[in-house]
Order: structure tokens, then sequence, then C-alpha cells
């Protein structure tokens, strides 16, 4: 019996004891390495750094280590250690037409200027289980071309918004962007803190509610503008320099959706946005986000509110696994006090109710 | 630059503050109750020990501070500056926290009072006295409070109570105050009626 | 039984901060815990931090004792009003290694009491503080499930959709049939959920000389009830406030008085009345 009876700390330590030899599992097979699961697990690795909001892949490699693989357990275990973190300040905002593209496509042009590039994609793979990697062997490298590193990569984005076709990005912020690891989300939230929550939100959820949109629910007829996978610099103003230096780079995916728009009185019709940014390879996560973002924007862009994904409180206050596991997963916690009270009531009421019936039958007996 | 001597901040920052905290806790949860901040540092000398503790406690970057003239010394803003990091503001309505001399007119004019959705996003003031008791008496009735209690702060200016009550009728909105003297301090929350 | 030996067997974790919390966090939180006691009843919100804890553990509650513990304070933890049910145990533990604090199962001897889903039987004295954790802070929540509109509905004091869903109980029941997380009026200003403890501990709530404090971590708001303040449990005047009773007595120490776990003890269903509140019953045995 699990419930509360003495003894419920030497429970949990053995608890604790067996939930890290489970982990370990059989001693005869060779211990992962935090390598191994950076290098051949890089998409768990990616997903985890996305979600939870720290770009570090040894951290995330250990994380799913820790949680033997299970992705929203490490993404909480990520978050729980980001979150002790000193904080320096906010970079300078990521310039993706600096990145360094391994993979970058376009669905609305058949060719874009820096051109279509397909790079690592399973989009292509026949899904067909591969028997030869059940066996060990090497395989050969990938040839590739030199990276071009010299070339800025124009987004499409920029090139249709030129001829006004496209709604021009949201101008540069006056202030800092808002912190939803530091602040309580206000509602109605701002872009920029919906698109936070959005990059933070389990790609499952985000998934599906982007699903939805195509379906009819809140539908913004999207095109994928453009797509891109690589390298970019992180760039950092030091308080005591006063201008900006570069402290790294980051992989990230960029999805930049462009939607329908019907236009109004005042308006020409135009092209919409919506925008998806992840950390690493995440490239099913930034297409939903962007879905999302775009739904979200029903109520600015004077669209009926009629669909769960243009919900903003709906959709903002259940994207969070951390949040949703926890809070699901608490039922498990002891309710019994709760249920009593409700045993309680229930034998009560039940008791009036066999009591009334009861008269009912006597009364019509006497009749 | 020449810096001017810099007093010492909190010796052991996580446990002096949390001691302080506790203490100022106590008072808010007691409306009335003369509270002693054991063990505080003293500051630059140009503000209550209370005053210093208080606002080492709680201000920080994120907490904008405004001082009154009688107060808004050079050695003040150096220290709170170095040891909280909290901007020091001209405006009134920009600042969480305040710190006031007793005495002058309309001490609580043009603070932030909160909202009727958001009534916590109103400033705390902290009012330097002359004495918590000794002065004029007045009954105390409210939250944290056990039917009522007598509090005598000396040197409140003529105005001073009908404009608490102008705050305290705005309910859930107003300023909250705590008055200072020494090491010593009485919180006064906005949901507290005062008899005068 | 005091768990003393808690601290000897846990790591210390120097790459933390005492109480696990980070000083500017620990700030923050104590602005909002200030707010809350000058705003009986109101909802703070607060920059509420992932825990090492899941979410709906009580990581509200812990946020807010990190954000009080001392070197000086003795610290209680009860779950289901019992100092050795498996969640009170894991958050003692944590506090015991993040903050060095001694730990009591003796509401008396406890200067903070975390806890959830009970008040402890034991009245409470002056100076000390009860920690809840809460699950959903809105009372209003399952009325309507939007915040800006219960938001508004607070500002506005307008209740009426909390009387319209009391009386709909009793329309249907013949009373008000809710039992646990019971809605009150906190000083005639603000309806409040008291979280899930049975509707049996309400009356203690009401002019407590112990100050309470409410944390809800997932929805990052933060709530106070001042010493020796009204906390009136929502009723009307032909249907007043009542709690449960129970026929039986406590198995173990014979009580009438406190909260009764109801305990299956064999096969055939026979059961077995004790206290909830585990600290209460020894020590009257």
């Amino acid at each position: 019996m699990y419930v509360a009876v003495k003894g419920g700390e030497t429970a949990i330590a053995h608890s604790l004891d067996l939930v890290a030899d489970k982990r370990r599992g059989d001693r005869d097979v060779s211990e992962l390495s935090l390598e191994q699961i950076d290098q051949q697990l890089g998409l768990a690795v990616d997903r985890v750094m996305t979600e939870g909001s720290c770009y570090d892949r040894s951290l995330a490699a250990l994380a799913i280590k820790q949680a033997r693989g299970d992705l929203i357990e490490a993404i909480f275990l990520l978050r729980a250690y980001r979150t002790t973190l000193p904080r320096f300040g906010a970079s300078e905002p990521l310039d993706t037409t600096r990145m360094v593209a391994e993979r970058r496509i376009s669905s609305t042009f058949k060719d874009v200027p820096g051109g279509q590039v397909l790079g690592p994609t399973y989009d292509y793979t026949h899904r067909l289980l591969d028997f030869s990697l059940a066996a060990a062997g090497e395989r050969p490298e990938a040839p590739t071309a030199p990276a071009d590193a010299t070339h800025a990569l124009p987004r499409v984005g920029d090139i249709l918004q030129r001829d006004g076709l496209l709604e021009p990005p949201p101008s540069r912020l006056d202030g800092e962007a808002g912190d939803l690891t530091r602040e309580p989300l206000v509602l109605p939230a701002d872009r920029p803190l919906r698109l936070q929550n959005l990059a933070r939100g389990d790609e499952g959820f985000l998934l599906a509610l982007g699903y939805s949109t195509q379906r009819g629910y809140g539908n913004n007829h999207p095109f994928v503008g453009e797509i891109r996978y690589g390298h970019v610099p992180v760039s950092f103003v030091p308080e005591e320099l006063g201008f900006a230096i570069e402290i790294g780079e980051i992989e990230v995916t960029e999805c930049d959706m462009v939607n329908q728009f019907a236009g109004s009185h005042e308006v020409p019709p135009q092209f919409t946005r919506g925008y998806g940014l992840a950390f690493g390879h995440v490239e099913r996560k930034a297409m939903a986000m962007a879905l999302v973002d775009r739904a979200l924007r029903a109520d600015e862009l004077g669209e009926a509110v009629t669909s769960p994904a243009q919900d903003e409180e709906f959709v903002l206050a259940h994207s969070d696994n951390v949040e949703a596991s926890g809070f699901v997963q608490h039922l498990k916690l002891p309710h019994y006090v709760d249920f009593q009270s409700e045993l309680v009531v229930v034998r009560a009421l039940r008791a009036e109710v066999e009591k009334r019936l009861e008269q009912a039958a006597l009364a019509q007996a006497a009749e | 630059m020449t810096m001017t001597f810099l007093a010492p901040g909190f010796a052991d920052p996580s446990h002096d503050a949390q001691r302080l905290f506790r203490g100022v806790l106590d008072a808010f949860s007691h409306p009335g109750r003369i509270v002693e901040l054991r063990d505080a540092p003293a500051g630059p000398g140009t503000l209550s020990i209370a005053a210093i503790g208080f606002l080492l406690t709680f201000a920080d970057r994120e907490t904008p501070l405004w001082l009154e003239a009688g107060v808004d010394k050079q050695e003040v803003r150096d220290f709170l500056r170095f040891h909280a990091g909290a901007p020091i503001v001209q405006a009134r309505e920009a600042a969480t926290f305040g710190v006031i001399v007793a005495g002058g007119g309309e001490p609580f004019a043009g603070f932030a009072i909160g909202t009727d959705t958001y009534p916590d996003r109103a400033a705390t003031l902290v009012i330097e006295v002359p004495a918590l008791d000794g002065g004029r008496s007045t009954i105390w009735r409210g939250p944290g409070i056990d039917g009522e209690v007598r509090v005598a702060i000396d040197g409140l200016g003529d105005g001073f109570w009908p404009a608490w009550s102008a705050n305290h009728a705005l309910i859930p909105c107003g300023v909250d105050l705590v008055f200072a003297c020494g090491s010593r301090l009485i919180a006064l929350p906005r949901s507290i009626a005062v008899e005068a | 039984m005091p768990d003393t030996t808690i601290q000897d067997t846990l790591p210390q974790d120097g790459a933390y901060n005492y109480a696990y919390l980070d000083e500017q966090t620990k700030r923050m939180i104590r602005r909002a815990i200030l707010k809350a006691v000058a705003v009986p009843g109101y909802q703070v919100p607060f920059g509420g931090r992932e825990m090492p804890l899941p979410y709906g553990w009580g990581t509200g509650g812990i946020q807010v004792t990190a954000a009080l513990i001392g070197r000086d304070d003795t610290l209680k933890v009860i779950d289901q009003g019992a100092d050795d049910t498996t969640n009170a145990v894991s958050i003692r533990r944590f506090f015991a290694r993040v903050a060095q604090v001694a730990t009591t199962t003796h509401t008396g001897e406890a200067t903070i009491i975390q806890t959830r889903h009970r008040v402890p039987e034991t009245p409470l004295t002056d100076g000390q503080i009860l920690v809840f954790q809460v699950p959903i802070p809105e009372p209003l929540r399952m009325l309507e499930p939007r915040e800006t509109e219960t938001r508004t509905l607070h500002a506005l004091s307008e209740y009426g959709v909390m009387q319209v869903s009391l009386y709909e109980s009793i329309a249907r029941h013949g009373r008000i049939a809710k039992t646990y997380n019971y809605p009150v009026m906190v000083n005639g200003r603000y309806i409040m959920s008291p979280s899930p403890i049975p509707k049996f501990d309400n009356p203690k709530l009401d002019r407590s000389p112990a100050l309470q404090l409410y944390g809800a971590g997932r929805e990052k708001r933060i709530y106070a009830v001042p010493p020796h303040t009204p906390v009136k449990s929502l009723d009307f005047d032909d249907h007043p406030f009542e709690i449960e009773t129970w026929t039986e007595s406590c198995a173990l120490c014979g009580s009438t008085e406190s909260f009764l776990d109801e305990m299956i003890v064999d096969d055939d269903g026979k059961r077995l009345f004790v206290c909830s509140d585990t600290d209460y019953c020894e020590s009257r045995r």
C-alpha cells in the first residue's frame, strides 16, 4: 500500500535507488556517454534545449540520460537547472540573414536568391526500417559542398515585402522583451511574450493546434515562405564596453509562414506572417509554432476568434509541458482527505434520496 | 571621480535579508506593532537603520526608488545604488518604493496606487518619523489587528490622517506605509482604518 | 518523532544558494508576500520559478517557504494532515537539505508549517506561519475559465456567478454539496480559495492568530490572510454553512472532534476511522 502509513521516508529512499538502477539497466551493456547522446540522438537534444529554454548540448544530453530518454522529464530537469543560473543580460536579436545555412527551402517560389538547399532531412527518406543499423559498422562520410559564410542569405519574406505583398515584420522593440521565466504571464499578452511561450511550448501540443488550423479550426491558408536551419552568431553588449561583441554561434531552425489575408476597407489584401524559431534542427516544432503564432494574431488582424488555436488564453495557459505534466501527475498524490469529505456528503445525499423513495413507496402502498 | 565613503551593507546577504524580511513581515501582519530590526546595518547615517534595512531587504534593480529632497543625499544614493542596485527616479508615479520625511504636505500624492485589476502594483512608502510613540494617539482597526490597537506615532503633520483616510478608502488600491525610527518600524497597510 | 537524521544523510549542495532560490528571486517573492498581506485575499501574480519538484506537487508553497525560511525556524510539513505522507517527507527532506533547518512534527513547536489539504487540529498561535500549497488559486476558475474575466469580476466584487453556483447546488441536492476547496470571503472584499482543505477546516481560518500564506506555483499567484482577519465561508441565511460530522470516533485516540480518515482494513470492506492529523492523534494517546 503506497498510502500515508509510517515508513514514507524509507519507501522514498528505496524508490530513488530503484529508479537509478532502472536507468542504468543491464550492466553487461555498456553505458551511454553524453557525447553519444549529443552525436547520435541529436534531435532529442535539440528538442530538450528548445523546450528547456537553455542552449547547452551537454546539459541537455545529461538530462536525457538521467531521464532515461523521457524528453518531457529531461526538459523539466534542464529547466529546473536553468532557473538557478545567474543572468548577465539579453543578447542582441539574432540576425538570421547571417546564417550559414545547412538547409533552406521555400515552397512559395521555385527558386530563390541564395538557392534552395535541401540539406539533411527525413522528408525524402523512405520510412523503411534500415536493418543495417542494427549491426555495427561505420558509414562513409557524406560529401558536402563548402558552406558559404561570406554572403548574407536574404529572407524570402523580405523580397515579397518589397512589393508590399507581404506585411513588414514588426518594428524593433523599444525596450527589452518581457521574460516569462522571470515574470508571470499577464493576459492579454503581446506578441513577443506569445512567441516566447510558444518557443517553450510542447511540440505535440503545438503540432495538434497547428494541424487543427489546417483542418478548418481557424484556417489561415498557410504557405511555407521559408524554412532555414544552420548556424547564426550571437552578439551581446557588455555594459562596460557599450558595443556588441560576438560571443558564439548557435544552431537554430527558423520558419517564416506566409498566410492569406483578405484585407479590409482600409487595408488592401496582403499576405501576413506567422513566425517560428527553435534551437537546433526542430522543423516540425518551428512550423507548428508559426501556424499557431499566425492563428493567435486573429484579433490583431480583425478575424473572428472561433477556434482553440486562435484563443490566446487557452493556448498560452496549456502549452507548457512541464506545468501540464506536473499537474496531471499530481493526481497520484494522496487526496484521501478531500475524498473523505466527498464520501461523507455522497453518503448523506444517498441516504436522503433512499429515505424519500421509501416514504414515497409507503405512501403509495397506503393508498 | 571621487568615491565618497561607502558604508557596509549586509554582512551575510542571504541570512541578513531573511531575518529583516521576517521582521517586516511581522510588522505588516500586525499593523501597529513596533518591530525591532535586529542587527541591521547602519547605512550612511542620514537614513534610519530601519529605513535602510527595509530598502536593502526589498529593493533591487527591478524596483525604482524615489527619495524626498530631505534624504536625497549623495551618500544615500551611492549606498543604495551600490548595495541594492535600485534605480533612483524623479517621478513619484514610477517608484516602487519611496522614502519620505514626516511632516510634509500631501505625503502620498502621485505615488502608484495600483489598479482595480492589479492592486498589487502600488508603492510602499517608508516614512521617517521622530518617534514611534508619544505622539498623537490614534486607533487602528483591520486585518492583522485583534479588535483595535492604539498607536501614537510622533511628528506626522495635521493633514496626515485625513490623507490616510482617503488612501484607505481606495481599497483594494492604495499605498502601504512603513514608519521608521532608529532600528524600529511600524507597518500600516492600506487595509487598516485609522481613527485619529 | 522529529526526523533529525535527515541532515546527516543528505549531501550539502554548495552549488545552490541557501534555501535553493537565489536572492533576487527571494526578494521578488518577498515583495509579493508583502502586497498579499496588504490586500488580504487578493491573488498577487509573481514570477514563479521552475522548482526541482514538479508543478502540482507544492512548488508554490515551497517557493513561499523558501522565501521565509531561516536558521531560526523550525519547519513542519504535512500532507493530508500527516507528517509521514510521501510528499510531505519529500518536501521536508528538500528543506533539511537546502536550508539546514530544524524540522518537527509537533504543531506547537513549528514556526512555519507547510501544508497540503489540511489545517492542523491544534490551534495555531501568534508568530506561526501556515503556508498552503494551492493547485488552482482562482475560486471562480471552474465557473469561468478565463483569467481576464475572473480578474475583472474580482475587481468589481462581482460574485453573482458564485452565488448562483451555490444556489444551484441547493436546488439540486437540498444543500450546498461542495465539500472541499469551499469558497470563503476574506475581510468582506475578496472571494478566496482556501485551497483543497475539507470545509471542516474552514472555521479555523477565521480570525486565526497565525499568518496564512497561500502559494500557487504553476499558476504563479501568492495570496494571504493576515492574523485576526475575518474569513467567512459562503452560505445563505436559510442554508447556513456546516462542517462534516462523523458518528464514529478515532480508533486510535478516541477523538470525536477531529477530521477522520476512513480506512478499509480487510477484504470484506470493514472500516476503521482514524485522525487525519497524525501529530494531534499521537499527542492524545
